[in-house]
């Protein structure tokens, strides 16, 4: 259903005289509201969806975003005529009710490319995320996708390695990397730590992970955590002839010790460091040309990315966090599991991934992706699949996700009955099983399980995972779903 | 015999199986010329974790449509190095992709000699890592075969 149009009073004021006079006008007669626009190969275009306060007209909510976040304030000023102020007005120029859920309505808002400082993430937010989100007249509003303009995407570098060249740096390829974060997150000594990540790489996986909290705390200085997670790594890849790794986070207090712990972790030959999402775009983009710079894959732990992805109708899509990352040029992130503990609808995360790993990514409404993207050649970003999932979970995993994915089992490794080692090769075993029968041509999606028995019967530790998680699942209704509709005028 | 939990080395996709058999090379080579991969057969006594270049039997069979020709190329590869560690790679040329697809041993030697860690102390407890490999002991003329 479109929104009503406009009115006689509520048109677009085009004398100047008029508006420009001192006082307050509508945001849609001010030039926030065009529904005639066409938006320019160069434009970025936002998808938001808004929950005006009641009695607030949704064009006008549109208009109000389009001017909040570009160039308007709440009244007239004469110093916009010493611009060319037209091109600088962001546009709404759709508004479409959200299908299923009354009040709220997508607008879809179009910004010229001068708005952004090239390759800035903290620019390019600042507009799009600033003040926007706190503007009375709305009671809610989200960033549910954007569609960045190939001129504007070629001001970044992106990924610092990339999935391919990842993969060929660790030597691994065909089936997705395993991975577990060490647990418990929090207490173990840096001794004690070491001994996790040596059990952990020797049994078979290829990564083991620092969890996001885990920086420089009393029970554990970060130097003493990678000197003994180092000696684990390296250990561990000469018990297996494979190249292993851990991602040491470097997370700290301040930019000077950020890279401090970086410039460590390299000294001690480890291929990759992490990051915490809250260290901040500015962070990110620094350490992503260190990265660059130093040969070194860069994790990203999406820490507190819940507090604004996960409710429908306010804050920012994960989808809108996994296009910026890519941009801002992260190796690794953490994109959902849609089998574990985590929240993620199946079609929703699959969306997430697309973003992550598409050369070209197509609009797919039933994913939640509402525009083409074409991102030009620029390195693709590895999903990580983490929280709460297990080797009994692995036929959906691989048929949801493909090989281009890490594969996290943190308690699935640590809490296995036989020791970490062992769960470690009940996940490789479950692994590599799964990855011979689906290029056999095997049904995995629903052979699976059976895949894992008949596995399990020469593999005691995956017959032991089997027992012990196999009936385990997370089966609570997802809050981040798609709200889509296949009509004409949202697949335009 | 190695020390981890598979007694060798783990590269590969199927290093945690069983040996795969002819008829379960097969399935996974025409699982990767349906994908459009070309097909190459490597070896190599030096199975270094960042020993990049193993021995090429030949070139990547880009034009070839058929297992059994890979398979013909494997039999060829194992009669004349049977105690090498031998590996098929499939390379995808797409755009955007242009690397190794898929990778795994399909011949290792009897015994596998492993590696060494070798830590090389430095200042403030600093150490210096090397992965040795105890097949690069003897001269590369006097290796392989043996």
């Amino acid at each position: 259903m479109a929104a009503s149009t406009d009115t006689a009073n509520q048109g677009l004021i085009t004398d100047k005289k008029k508006r420009y006079s001192a006082g307050v006008l509508k945001y849609r007669q001010m030039g926030y509201w065009d529904a005639d626009y066409v938006p320019k190969d160069t434009d970025t275009i936002c998808l938001f969806r808004i929950t005006p306060q009641d009695g607030v007209d949704p064009i006008e909510a549109a208009a109000a975003v389009a001017g909040e976040s570009s160039t308007a304030t709440w009244t007239v000023v004469w110093t916009d005529r010493l611009t060319a102020c037209d091109s600088y007005r962001a546009k709404a120029f759709k508004v479409e009710a959200v299908p299923n859920n009354p009040g709220q309505y997508f607008a879809w808002v179009a910004y010229d490319i001068v708005l952004f400082e090239e390759g800035s993430i903290s620019n390019m937010t600042a507009s799009l995320i600033g003040n926007v989100f706190s503007f009375k007249p709305l009671k809610a509003a989200r960033l549910e996708d954007i569609r960045i303009p190939v001129a504007y995407v070629k001001t970044f570098k992106g990924p610092p390695t990339g999935l391919i060249v990842e993969r060929e740096r660790l030597d691994k390829f065909g089936r997705p990397l395993l991975g577990a974060t060490t647990k418990p997150k929090l207490g173990l000594s840096a001794r004690n730590y070491g001994r996790v990540i040596y059990e952990g790489l020797k049994g078979g996986l290829d990564f083991m992970k620092d969890d996001e909290n885990i920086n420089s705390q009393p029970f554990m200085h970060w130097r003493d955590r990678f000197l003994y997670v180092m000696d684990g790594v390296n250990k561990a890849a000469a018990a297996t002839g494979e190249v292993k790794g851990s991602y040491l986070n470097v997370t700290g207090a301040t930019m000077e010790d950020v890279y401090e712990r970086a410039e460590f972790a390299k000294e001690l030959g480890s291929v990759v460091i992490m990051l915490d999402l809250v260290l901040g775009w500015a962070a990110i983009q620094s350490m992503s040309n260190w990265c660059r710079k130093n040969d070194m894959i860069l994790h990203m732990h999406r820490a507190g990315h819940g507090t604004y992805t996960r409710q429908k109708n306010h804050g920012v899509s994960f989808r809108v966090m996994t296009k910026w990352l890519r941009l801002a040029g992260v190796d690794h992130l953490h994109a959902g599991t849609a089998v574990g503990k985590l929240e993620g609808d199946p079609m929703t995360v699959q969306g997430y991934y697309n973003c992550c790993r598409d050369s070209y990514t197509r609009q797919d409404l039933s994913r939640g992706l509402f525009f083409d993207q074409d991102w030009v050649d620029m390195r693709k970003v590895m999903p990580v699949a983490s929280g709460g999932i297990h080797a009994g979970q692995m036929h959906q995993l691989l048929d949801l996700f493909g090989d281009d994915v890490v594969l996290q089992f943190g308690g699935g490794t640590i809490g296995h009955p036989a020791g970490i080692q062992a769960g470690a090769v009940a996940n490789r075993v479950a692994l590599e099983c799964m990855v011979k029968a689906r290029n056999e041509g095997k049904d995995i999606k629903n052979e699976g399980p059976q895949i894992l028995r008949d596995a399990a019967r020469t593999c005691t530790p995956l017959k032991q995972a089997l027992d012990t998680w196999g009936d385990i699942s997370f089966n609570y209704a997802s809050t981040d779903t798609s709200d889509y509709a296949v009509t004409p005028a949202m697949s335009n | 015999m190695m020390t981890n939990p598979t007694g060798r080395v783990t590269q590969g996709q199927f290093s945690f199986l069983p040996d795969l058999t002819d008829a379960e090379i097969v399935l996974q080579v025409e699982y990767g010329l349906s994908k459009g991969y070309a097909w190459s057969v490597e070896y190599t006594d030096d199975a270094h974790p960042r020993n990049t270049y193993w021995e090429m039997y030949g070139m990547p069979m880009f034009d070839l449509k058929d297992a059994a020709g890979v398979m013909t190329e494997l039999a060829a590869c194992r009669a004349t190095f049977p105690e090498h560690y031998i590996r098929l790679m499939a390379f995808d040329s797409t755009r955007g992709i242009e690397s190794v697809a898929m990778s795994f041993i399909v011949n290792r030697p009897s015994k596998e000699p492993g590696f060494g860690l070798v830590r090389m102390e430095g200042r403030n407890r600093e150490i210096r890592y090397t992965v040795h490999s105890y097949a690069t002991d003897r001269p590369e003329n006097e290796r392989g075969g043996q």
